[in-house]
């Protein structure tokens, strides 16, 4: 085993000494400040970083914050309800566009564009026509329709599903992309065989090309999961968390305290939940992605 | 002839002379970070640069972009080692951990040269004044809590004079909402509603429960029957303000009193560049409240410049040439024109000041009146808080006894 993992460190050594830059970089800067970061969450800093030993009082805070355990169910909302439509959404538009529609490329440029812009943009258009004073409903009411109510930036109780509704807007092109042209390495011989054998299409999908795609899929999830835990800009841009406290989000919970209101430690209490749900969240995912994958290879 | 070590001899003094000279010459460079970036504000600090320049200074600007990131920047470089001359921030406890941690250079000589103990309000002062030395220069005083108004707005409604007291105020809102004008302009955003609530608190409470719920953090005056009405009056205004309030900015919110489709807006006297900017008159067009109650609080913010520890002598004698210039009085009196404030001295010629600033000066001399900004009272993040349970009692139906409770827990705790 020794003798095998020498000869094999041996035959790539160039490669590891082209990996040894970037490799550094990640242990020190990246898992050194996460490190640093979940250090300080045990400390009492408030505007400046502190080396004290706390304990876990900031953890206690923390979960004592209303704020903070509002921005955490709304997030779970936004989770679930992002993560199934824009899937959901992205894979019907690839299965359409599949279909050898006319104009596709014009389609698949429609569907991907909003992805190409930032979530700042992104929050912004959508709050734009959102706002009842500019958007829609400004117009509706112009045409005379004074009863036309899309109120749903500035309802408390609604204001979630607009951010969800922006966020699918944007990513559901990504998601249109990436099973599209995992549906284009299909090979066409195994729709020729359902033909003969008379299964419907959708069945094909859902039995035989979907779970082909595996990886694209997989790939998509991770993707969205990541844009879900990160999801501040466009919170920002829409909404800065309001109407009162109806669509906090915790990386906002995050900033705030870190950088207007003077409390590191608290802040980097939060950082550290996140970062352990993400990895809770996302072992299994990895796992089976890579480690399965390469055990069942050797 | 002329040997060679003469020559050497003599070009070696000229050169020596010309760097003499020329250090003589050599201005006292400053740096300085601040956020004030908008046409009035860059036009504001410009005199402060011309002040400077004009002193024999060499100003070198280093504007930042809103005021949490230009702090941030500021006290990064600071921890950092490579500070800047001077850095910009809020009258508030904002910097007084880094003066804590001994990071800035008080200022005390200029400050007792110039008198400060007897020149400055003294909330203000208690600001600045850390350990018995003065830390930062206040440059202006701004008031949060103005309450402005549209003429065209009420005399459409029928109110015949601006309210004087909270009474005649909810009288004036009802009329203008009978008459299908928005009665209050409130820009739904954390720290606008905020300012509504201090605007309640000083106005229904009045200046003692200010202090003691606020500064004293008083546990029987956040469970007393005045702070409970505050909170009742508080939610009272909300059917008042219109359906497109959340989110939206202050000056698109003032903007409406600017267009005459709103009555009133609580604001800072910043809010003034926006009708000047309109061409709109103060007396004619619109109008300006300190406060509904004759001895209402007049609450002091306001911005500061601190000056981080150096112990370059150069730099230190460019530290105490920008207190010296910000804070003279004719420096004084053409920044806080252009910045909508009130100069943070008293002995200043007024006649330039426009009618609400004279107002503002008129009250300040009055001690009893003068308050202490809420930031200046508690830590940032016990504000942030309050501020969050704040929004919440506007936008959730949040019980009165549920408020209080959320008050003395973050408040005590």
């Amino acid at each position: 085993m020794g003798a095998e993992l020498s000869r094999h460190v041996k035959r790539n050594l160039v490669a590891y000494i082209a990996l040894l830059p970037m490799a550094i970089v990640v242990i020190f800067a990246y898992l050194g400040t996460m490190a640093w970061s979940v250090r300080l969450s045990f400390s009492s800093s408030k505007l400046l970083p502190r080396y004290d030993f706390v304990g876990a009082d900031q953890y206690l805070t923390l979960f004592d914050t209303p704020r903070w355990l509002t921005s955490l169910g709304n997030l779970a909302v936004i989770a679930f309800f992002f993560l199934l439509i824009c899937f959901l959404l992205g894979t019907l538009l690839a299965i359409f566009i599949d279909q050898n529609v006319r104009a596709e490329s014009l389609f698949r440029t429609v569907f991907l564009y909003p992805y190409a812009m930032s979530f700042v943009v992104a929050g912004l258009i959508w709050q734009w026509v959102l706002n009842p004073d500019l958007g829609i409903q400004h117009t509706m009411h112009g045409f005379g329709f004074t009863d036309f109510v899309l109120d749903w930036v500035v309802n408390s109780e609604m204001v979630l599903y607009a951010v969800i509704l922006a966020t699918v807007w944007h990513g559901a092109g990504l998601v249109m992309a990436l099973i599209l042209a995992g549906l284009r390495g299909v090979d066409t011989e195994i729709w020729r065989a359902t033909r003969i054998d008379g299964i419907p299409a959708w069945r094909v999908y859902v039995s035989i090309v979907l779970p082909m795609l595996r990886p694209m899929i997989i790939t998509s999830l991770v993707l969205l999961s990541i844009s879900i835990v990160k999801m501040y800009d466009v919170v920002v841009a829409m909404t800065n968390g309001g109407p009162g406290t109806a669509s906090e989000v915790p990386a906002k919970f995050i900033m705030d305290n870190l950088f207007e209101r003077a409390n590191i430690g608290l802040a980097t209490a939060a950082s550290t939940v996140m970062l352990v749900t993400v990895l809770l969240v996302m072992a299994p995912v990895i796992y089976s992605q890579y480690f399965r994958k390469s055990g069942r290879a050797s | 002839m002329i040997g060679m070590k003469q020559m050497v001899a003599v070009s070696v003094i000229a050169i020596v002379a010309a760097t003499g000279v020329a250090k003589a010459e050599e201005p006292l460079k400053a740096e300085v970070i601040h956020w004030w970036t908008s046409g009035g504000e860059s036009a504001a600090i410009k005199v402060f640069a011309d002040a400077f320049n004009a002193a024999g200074g060499e100003w070198m600007d280093n504007a930042v972009a809103g005021g949490s990131a230009a702090r941030s920047a500021a006290i990064n470089r600071i921890v950092g080692g490579d500070p800047s001359t001077a850095a910009l921030f809020n009258t508030s406890r904002q910097y007084h951990e880094i003066i804590g941690e001994g990071l800035l250079n008080d200022i005390d000589e200029v400050a007792t040269k110039n008198n400060w103990d007897k020149v400055l309000p003294e909330p203000i002062a208690k600001a600045v004044k850390v350990d018995g030395k003065y830390y930062a220069a206040p440059v202006n005083i701004h008031m949060p809590l103005w309450i402005w108004y549209s003429s065209a707005a009420l005399s459409k409604a029928g109110v015949e004079k601006p309210p004087e007291t909270m009474d005649e105020f909810f009288a004036a809102l009802d009329k203008l909402k009978a008459a299908g004008i928005t009665p209050l302009a409130l820009g739904g955003q954390r720290w606008q509603e905020n300012s509504l609530f201090s605007a309640v608190l000083t106005n229904v409470g009045g200046g003692e429960l200010w202090k003691s719920v606020y500064g004293d953090k008083d546990e029987a005056a956040i469970r007393s029957p005045e702070f409970r009405k505050v909170i009742e009056t508080f939610i009272s205004l909300k059917p008042y303000v219109d359906q497109a309030s959340p989110g939206r900015n202050w000056n698109d919110t003032t903007a409406l009193l600017i267009k005459d489709e709103a009555g009133f807006q609580v604001m800072g006297d910043w809010a003034k560049g926006e009708f000047k900017q309109a061409n709109k008159e103060i007396g004619k067009d619109y109008g300006c409240i300190p406060g509904l109650r004759p001895d209402s609080p007049y609450v002091l913010g306001g911005d500061v410049f601190v000056f981080p520890k150096t112990d370059d002598a150069e730099q230190v004698k460019a530290q105490h040439l920008l207190v010296e210039t910000m804070t003279s009085p004719d420096v004084q009196v053409k920044f806080n024109n252009l910045k909508g404030s009130i100069p943070i001295r008293a002995d200043v010629d007024m006649s330039n000041l426009d009618a609400c600033a004279q107002l503002g000066m008129k009250i300040m001399s009055d001690p009893a009146r003068q308050a202490p900004d809420a930031s200046q009272m508690m830590e940032e993040s016990v504000y942030g808080s309050v501020q969050d349970i704040v929004t919440e009692l506007w936008n959730t139906p949040m019980t009165v006894d549920q408020a209080v409770e959320r008050f003395e827990k973050a408040l005590k705790g």
